[in-house]
């Protein structure tokens, strides 16, 4: 990896068949397709959280705020709608995964680039679809992100066109998984062992797993979903002699997984940063990494606690019950693993640090809360209430979007070749941080109390806790707006940084230029140890040429 | 929390403070672990890490621990459970249709109301059907929901042993006024009951029901 010879240029600058906005919008290379998903990913996390913020505006008080309940209907389903489809399912792995996997594992790109390409258009042409049913008449899907049926047949909304979306964005999530699990197994580096590999790429690895394994599952049922909106065919229809409880199988059998699509990519990026700003190595990479892999697989089987109160067989109750019980033990195992991370290290808090650890606090609470739900009792009151909407937010949201965010600034210099103010990012996690819980707790406690979700009105007991909750959302969302600002702003404006290893990481993208040059290696580096070998606050960096 | 009042509420309130007190201790550990290690073994204060690569032990003590207590939970959940689902034969039973936005109540003579009536310390079960779309027929203080669907039916029961009249709310999401699904379960003195039931009269006059809530809102 001696490169002082060569003059490649960075990625950013690099210039191959097309120039200017064609060289991005053709490029096959994985880092300019992560940016790409980057920028696109904001602008629709942007439009979710902004009818996030209505539908806490909307809850302020009881009876009519500001929407009637047909917009209220519609801006909970798309919110839902764009929120999973658009940005917690794509999220980590087609921004950072894309970006980073190939490089953690000494690779040139990914396995498929074209189809990589393919997959942000896919994902872009999905968007855009959900967003237009927005302007169409008929007006925007108001059946849940879940078109749980037989509503989602019966209601006169734009809901195929919702249902054709979600079913492109299927493709493109099943691209991306295709593409990571064959550039994990072909493209590795010499030396880079199935357990010399980074934790996160264990992550992503079994996600794309789950991707390719069951998202085909949810484009077919959407697919027929559709069809018996047009034709009638009597599959899910109740009055057509269909069965709706067959629909939600089909979709939770993606549907839950997908919720393990979500968290796992963040676990990864959670295990990547502790031991870098610990200074030490990562406690239990064995159990950290073959707990990934027992989530993608339980993960798997526990999609019908989504329907405890459905009537299914007590058979069908214990089994999913007992699963669900069982899943919550390799996340347990990973937390602990991360805690005892930290013990004797040098810790470093830095921004990246602090949404790590409000990462373990918040997924903690998500967790429990989890297995609270997994317990048939406890489920046959909470289900369908609050609770459940602040259990999935504090592990979406406070889990995964704060592994976003964690993520966006640890790699954000290595990225773009700048640095953000770090005081300005720290004041900001404190505005994420006491937003989202001041935001999202109210809600387990009125949950329990029986405030039941999707409700546009409410009873005037649970207004103290919607309130608090709506104070929230105004903590909350300026501080993510002003994070997207200062992160764009320093993108183009931030002090340059040009050392290899910004932060004393020892996976391979801390020993290649900052940013990356075009094919990331020069030559392909061979590996000799594992990852996260610090010796006395030595770096032993994966290349054995850097010893 | 105990503000539960039927007969599987207690058991149902039991567990979930079971399990908020493991969850609770689970959560106060990590956090003042994390917090604590941040200030302990902060770089100014440590600066020279100590590598510990793992601890087989430590791993299996974290993997059982956890499994035993999330099996207790499980069996306690269900146990419940099967409770729940063990309808009674000889249980007084009701009709209940949910329609976009309402609930319909039918009593075994026939009688119909929009409210549901139902005697203290008596087996209620009921017989859910909808017409329309998927419901749910939730009685948050009766720590009971089962979902409604059309052309299937369900069942559920319960016995409530305190007078009073408690909310019925609609827990599926069933499209334009979901949220005004809501009715109330009645708990009326048995005689007060069926003097009411077997009567032309159309609503039972609740006088001493009145004066049991009025008593309530005293406490």
């Amino acid at each position: 990896m001696n490169n002082q010879n060569h003059k490649e240029v960075s990625y950013l600058e690099y210039q191959g068949k097309h120039k200017g906005l064609l060289g991005w919008l053709l490029s096959t290379d994985h880092k300019r397709i992560g940016i790409l998903y980057l920028i696109s990913l904001m602008i629709f996390l942007t439009v979710g959280i902004s009818f996030g913020l209505l539908i806490r505006l909307e809850l302020l008080s009881p009876g009519k705020t500001i929407i009637d309940p047909q917009t209220y209907n519609a801006i909970f389903t798309l919110h839902g709608v764009i929120m999973i489809f658009l940005f917690v399912i794509p999220g980590l792995p087609a921004v950072f995964g894309n970006f980073f996997l190939p490089i953690l594992i000494g690779a040139k790109d990914v396995a498929f680039p074209k189809w990589n390409l393919t997959s942000w258009y896919l994902y872009v042409i999905g968007g855009l679809l959900a967003i237009t049913a927005i302007l169409l008449p008929g007006g925007p899907a108001d059946t849940g992100w879940t078109f749980y049926i037989p509503y989602s047949v019966r209601t006169s909304t734009n809901v195929t066109l919702a249902l054709f979306a979600a079913f492109i964005l299927g493709f493109s999530s099943i691209l991306t998984g295709l593409n990571f699990i064959t550039t994990v197994h072909r493209l590795r580096a010499p030396g880079m062992t199935w357990f010399k590999m980074p934790l996160s790429i264990w992550s992503f690895y079994s996600t794309a797993w789950i991707q390719i394994l069951a998202t085909p599952i949810i484009g077919i049922t959407l697919l027929l979903v559709a069809f018996e909106r047009f034709f009638k065919v009597g599959l899910f229809d109740p009055a057509l002699g269909g069965d709706p409880i067959l629909y939600q199988h089909l979709f939770w059998i993606y549907s839950h997984p997908a919720v393990y699509i979500m968290i796992l990519p963040a676990m990864g990026v959670v295990s990547e940063i502790i031991p870098v700003f610990a200074r030490r190595t990562i406690f239990g990479y064995n159990f950290i990494a073959m707990s990934s892999v027992a989530i993608a697989l339980f993960g798997s089987l526990v999609w019908a606690h989504h329907m405890f109160t459905a009537g299914m067989s007590s058979t069908s109750q214990l089994i999913f019950s007992l699963l669900t019980m069982i899943v919550a033990i390799p996340s347990a195992i990973k937390v602990f693993n991360w805690v005892a991370t930290l013990y004797k290290g040098s810790i470093d808090l830095q921004v990246p640090l602090l949404y790590v650890l409000a990462f373990i606090f918040q997924f903690t609470i998500g967790g429990l809360t989890g297995v609270m739900q997994g317990v048939l009792s406890i489920d046959i009151h909470v289900h369908d209430t609050s609770f459940i909407v602040a259990h999935f937010h504090y592990v979406m949201f406070g889990g995964t979007g704060f592994g976003f965010f964690a993520a966006l600034h640890y790699w954000f210099p290595k990225m773009f070749g700048r640095m953000y103010n770090k005081k300005l990012a720290e004041r900001t996690f404190w505005g994420v941080f006491v937003g989202f819980n001041v935001l999202y707790f109210p809600m387990f406690i009125m949950g329990w109390l029986g405030m039941p979700r999707r409700y546009y009105d409410y009873l005037p007991e649970y207004q103290i806790y919607h309130m608090i909750s709506t104070f929230g959302s105004w903590i909350l969302v300026p501080s993510i707006f002003l994070m997207f600002g200062y992160l764009i702003y320093y993108a183009l404006k931030g002090a340059k940084v040009t050392e290899k290893n910004v932060w004393g990481g020892e996976t391979l993208e801390w020993q290649i230029d900052t940013p990356p040059i075009h094919e990331n290696f020069i030559e392909i580096p061979t590996v000799s140890d594992k990852p996260y070998e610090y010796k006395s606050n030595e770096l032993v960096t994966q290349f054995s040429e850097a010893k | 929390m105990f503000d539960g009042v039927s007969n599987f509420s207690q058991s149902t309130d039991f567990t979930f403070l079971f399990t908020l007190i493991v969850s609770a201790f689970f959560l106060l550990l990590v956090t003042f672990l994390m917090i604590y290690f941040v200030f302990k073994y902060n770089k100014k204060r440590n600066p020279v890490a100590k590598n510990i690569h793992h601890n087989t032990a430590l791993e299996i003590t974290w993997t059982a621990i956890p499994l035993i207590l999330v099996l207790i939970m499980f069996w306690l959940g269900w146990r419940d459970y099967l409770k729940q689902e063990a309808v009674p034969d000889n249980a007084y039973t009701i009709d209940v249709t949910a329609q976009m936005w309402l609930w319909k109540f039918k009593y075994p003579n026939g009688k119909e109301t929009d409210t549901l009536y139902v005697p203290v310390n008596t087996d209620v079960a009921l017989n859910l059907k909808s017409i329309d779309v998927n419901h749910a027929f939730y009685v948050p203080k009766f720590r009971l929901k089962k979902d409604v669907y059309p052309n299937q039916n369900r069942k559920m029961w319960f016995n409530s042993s305190e007078l009073g009249s408690f909310d019925i709310a609609c827990a599926e999401y069933c499209g334009l006024n979901h949220s005004y699904m809501y009715n109330k379960v009645v708990v009326m003195p048995k005689d007060e009951f069926f003097a009411w039931v077997n009567s032309e009269d159309k609503y039972p006059t609740l006088k001493q029901l009145a004066e049991q809530n009025l008593e309530n809102s005293r406490n």
